[in-house]
């Protein structure tokens, strides 16, 4: 079924000076925002966005047309945020797009923010991603010279200005009201919701928040329409009303032990085992999995005989995972310690949380300190226990914390402990007494 | 204290021309704080007291709050007793990056340049930094300098990174 898939977000990659306004338009580009704005009013393109049921590609998989529609009719001003802070370890598909194919990503922006009738727009872009601020600064710049920013774009009464605004290192920046009090000068504090960015958002006004993958999306369901979008992908499930179904084509990171690491599109969907073995070219030297994280860092663990799970909106939760994330798989080889790996996850989470709430703060640093005890031979079998109690508590799941960071941070540990359960007793057993660096 | 700030010695005049040429973008002056914080760093390599009260006093805000932001950022954090050399080498130490040597990659990097993590070179050259996922998974094990990443697998792209360091032939531009 994937194998005849043809790119549509990755379809400008290699194309020489892909990043070109010219190029850009020799290929079809910017007919997207013309055929919105000359043949649909901004509630219709929500409409659009809303029927093609795209879901957000940054990691939580909101419903985009439903947030859009939680704007106040009232409103007078609207803020688009663009997520560009990519910093979920295993994560780069929204660096590819902004460094290969910043105009896609723009006319992508352009049309959201005529459905939201936002007239600003900034991409937050994480500080160690200059290159891709460079091009996009280049790109903007063309695009203002060529009458497609600013005021009265392509004569009509739509104006819109985009901003690149840089980070400055920081993980939780990405969450999106992290994000925003980032933008407003602060320190990357997430705020209590409610009152959500819809309604409250930057500099106290109505805001939504997508991530750039998502932007995307939504250039090529006007370019080609929404029963397109639907016919990519895993359908809802019509005997269970909550499901909203993985519509739409999907860009896969793949890193760690595979002979090909890299960015493949294909359908939402694709088997991780399938992912790994035709198009990351399988794990490296012939061996065999350990484990994979199939969505990010913060979705936590499958294991060897769950490789042939979808990679969907859905199906990673039937084996204990967080969810699809941001869909960046990484993959572990057999003689990989899954004690090693947890504990570089403890140790990043408990660097990267913000303090700002007990549980997070507490929990994480204590994840991470006992992972230490275990690598150093100091730990008793029942410390696991401790480290899952620790683990189930922490988050917006449990309820106990502002943000999901906490969630992200507990599920590696989660999982990984469950999952491979005899390999943890098994080490704590046998390092009893023996120190390691 | 006012009469040293009031003659803007660290933030000057060229960044508070940039500062307000970026002014109309946001309705508040605090926005500008993560930009002015970019400027003045990029500048001295560090971020200088002094240049927190200027920072204040220009957008008008209360030092502590300027304060409060920069502390919270990984970027910054630098001060005058330490300030950055001229490449900043981030190794990526992520799980993806680790699986493919990059703890390792630390520890040979700080070696070539005769340096401790997170520590600058003697002439001020350059800094070594353990970081977290640079986003540039594809190309484990590896490093950002000055904003261009680089894949270092062998021993020859080790040297490579060296020379090109020592040349000056290295980094990107966000301009
Ligand atoms: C700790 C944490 C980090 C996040 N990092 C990112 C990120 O780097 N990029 C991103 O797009 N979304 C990130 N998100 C998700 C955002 O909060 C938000 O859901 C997303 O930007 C919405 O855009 P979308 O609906 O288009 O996906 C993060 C969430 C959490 C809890
Ligand atoms: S859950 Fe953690 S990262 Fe999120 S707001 Fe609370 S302390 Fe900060
Ligand atoms: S883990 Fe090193 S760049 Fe992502």
């Amino acid at each position: 079924m994937t194998r005849d898939y043809e790119p549509v977000l990755l379809a400008n990659l290699g194309v020489p000076d892909s990043h070109r306004l010219d190029v850009y338009r020799s290929r079809g580009g910017y007919q997207a925002i013309e055929k919105a704005l000359r043949q649909h009013t901004p509630e219709e393109v929500v409409e659009l966005v809303v029927q093609s049921k795209l879901r957000g590609r940054g990691g939580a998989g909101f419903p985009c047309g439903m947030k859009w529609k939680f704007l106040p009719k009232d409103r007078t001003v609207t803020y688009l945020c663009v997520n560009a802070d990519e910093s979920e370890p295993g994560t780069f598909n929204n660096r590819i797009l902004m460094e290969n194919d910043p105009h896609q990503v723009l006319e992508g922006i352009m049309i959201a923010a005529y459905a939201t009738r936002a007239q600003t727009a900034y991409i937050y872009i994480r500080y160690e991603y200059v290159r891709a601020h460079r091009i996009l600064q280049q790109a903007i710049q063309e695009a203002y010279d060529a009458g497609l920013l600013g005021r009265n774009i392509l004569g009509t009464e739509f104006s819109l200005d985009i901003y690149l605004h840089r980070g400055a290192g920081a993980y939780i920046c990405g969450e999106e009201t992290g994000l925003i009090e980032s933008l407003e000068g602060k320190r990357g504090w997430p705020r209590t919701k409610p009152p959500y960015p819809a309604v409250e958002g930057v500099f106290r006004k109505p805001t939504v928040v997508n991530n750039v993958e998502t932007l995307c999306c939504v250039k090529h369901i006007l370019d080609r329409g929404v029963d397109w979008f639907l016919s990519i992908g895993v359908p809802a499930d019509p005997n269970n009303p909550r499901d909203l179904g993985s519509y739409g084509p999907k860009l896969y990171c793949v890193s760690g032990h595979v002979n090909r690491p890299g960015c493949y599109e294909l359908p939402l969907g694709v088997p991780c085992r399938e992912l790994i073995e035709d198009y990351a070219g399988g794990v490296r030297n012939g061996k065999g999995v350990k484990a994979v994280i199939p969505g990010g860092l913060s979705m936590g663990f499958l294991r060897a005989d769950e490789l042939d799970t979808p990679l969907d909106f859905s199906s990673l939760q039937k084996v204990g995972c967080l969810g699809l994330g941001t869909a960046a798989v990484v993959v572990f080889d057999e003689d990989t310690s899954i004690v090693d790996i947890l504990h570089r996850s403890c140790r990043f989470f408990a660097h990267e949380s913000c303090g700002q709430c007990t549980p997070c703060r507490e929990g994480t640093a204590w994840m991470y300190r006992i992972l230490n005890r275990i690598r150093n031979g100091e730990a008793e079998p029942s410390d696991l226990e401790i480290l899952l109690e620790i683990a189930d508590s922490i988050g917006i799941i449990p309820g106990t914390t502002i943000c999901g960071l906490a969630d992200g941070a507990a599920w590696p540990v989660k999982t990984a402990v469950r999952k491979f359960r005899e390999e943890f007793e098994e080490y704590i057993r046998t390092r009893k007494g023996v120190t390691v660096g | 204290m006012s009469e040293q700030t009031s003659t803007g010695r660290y933030l000057t005049e060229a960044m508070r021309q940039k500062l307000n040429e970026l002014a109309p973008r946001y309705p508040t002056k605090q926005a500008l704080t993560l930009p002015a914080l970019h400027l003045v760093q990029d500048r001295y390599r560090c971020i200088p007291p002094e240049a927190i009260v200027e920072i204040a006093e220009f957008l008008e805000l209360a030092p502590a709050q300027v304060l409060d932001t920069m502390t919270f950022y990984g970027s910054f954090f630098r001060t005058p007793d330490a300030p950055l050399g001229q490449f900043r080498i981030w190794v990526c130490r992520s799980l993806p990056c680790s699986l493919c040597g990059g703890e390792e990659l630390l520890h040979k990097v700080c070696h070539r340049f005769g340096v401790e993590p997170g520590g600058t070179s003697q002439d001020g050259k350059v800094t070594v930094e353990p970081a977290e996922c640079l986003g540039a998974c594809e190309l484990a094990p590896c490093v950002w300098v000055n904003g261009e990443v680089v894949k270092v697998t062998t021993d020859a792209d080790l040297d490579q990174l060296y020379e090109r360091l020592q040349a000056g032939a290295i980094g990107e531009s966000a301009q």
